[in-house]
């Protein structure tokens, strides 16, 4: 048993896709069920992050060995780019919070109905 | 297998780390459950070979976006904190629908046949010069256009958090 191994994965890619899966709907209970805006958002991470579990996972099982090498990362470029609007959500969207308790007092989704009328 | 083992412990903790995050009633230890589950999902990237993307995952989700969601919790806390993060009355149908994707996702997932594919040995790289090759030809305007989106995103967080003076030259 050595550590060279290590990469040298058995788990096929359903599996992979099961995890993300599960990830995927646990983030969306906590969108749909969480009172606290702030776990909306963390729930919304959640799912971002199954998304690039797919991504990456598609992109290590199907690729096409005819390629250079160097063209085939296209999975990892994707999960790249959705960590990056991931992180710009988050800022926009903690900033958001921050003043929209300055203005009410309240992190509570269901009291943010002044919309409503 | 020492990559079977470790794939699933870390599997494992990632989606009981995300049951955490949804079912905890402290909103203070859904955001360390977070972590933890952010945690578990670097190590699944180390596992596909993704050795850029752990260390990406390690720094921005454990690293930053963890540190904004607990610095928010303290700016937004009011109450008591150990019931800070209830459920809301439709939890009911929130969990019906999550439940219904997961199976549906399931369905498809195990019952598509050019999916259950085990890996074939890695040839490729994963590290940052790989993909940074990529980023400057083939995916260069997007990448041009994601430096754009973060300078916009986080000019207007500082505006939004921080609120507009009104200088003196427009009275």
């Amino acid at each position: 048993m050595n550590l060279s191994n290590l990469s040298n994965l058995s788990v096929g890619l359903s599996t992979y896709l099961l995890v993300g899966a599960m990830l995927f709907s646990l983030g969306l209970y906590g969108v749909f069920s969480k009172r606290n805006i702030i776990a909306v958002l963390m729930s919304i991470e959640l799912m971002l992050n199954a998304v690039n579990i797919n991504f990456v996972a598609f992109n290590r099982f199907i690729w096409n060995q005819k390629v250079d090498v160097h063209y085939i990362l296209n999975g990892h470029v994707a999960a790249l780019f959705v960590i990056v609007v991931a992180a710009a959500e988050v800022a926009v969207g903690l900033a958001l919070v921050i003043t929209i308790y300055r203005n009410r007092q309240t992190t509570n989704v269901d009291e943010f109905n002044w919309l409503k009328w | 297998m020492v990559g079977t083992v470790v794939f699933f412990i870390f599997a494992i903790m990632a989606i009981a780390a995300a049951w955490g995050v949804v079912t905890s009633k402290n909103i203070v230890h859904s955001a360390l459950y977070l972590v933890l589950s952010f945690l578990g999902i670097a190590v699944l990237y180390v596992l596909m070979n993704a050795d850029y993307l752990a260390a990406v995952q390690l720094l921005i989700y454990t690293g930053a976006v963890a540190i904004m969601i607990v610095f928010a919790v303290m700016l937004t806390l009011r109450g008591d904190v150990s019931e800070s993060n209830l459920s809301n009355h439709n939890w009911g149908w929130g969990a019906l629908v999550a439940t219904a994707v997961f199976v549906m996702i399931a369905l498809v997932t195990l019952g598509n046949t050019d999916w259950r594919v085990l890996a074939t040995p890695w040839t490729s790289g994963g590290s940052a010069a790989d993909l940074s090759l990529l980023l400057l030809t083939q995916y260069m305007v997007p990448f041009e256009a994601a430096a754009v989106l973060l300078t916009v995103a986080l000019v207007g967080a500082v505006i939004l958090a921080k609120g507009v003076k009104v200088s003196n030259e427009s009275k």
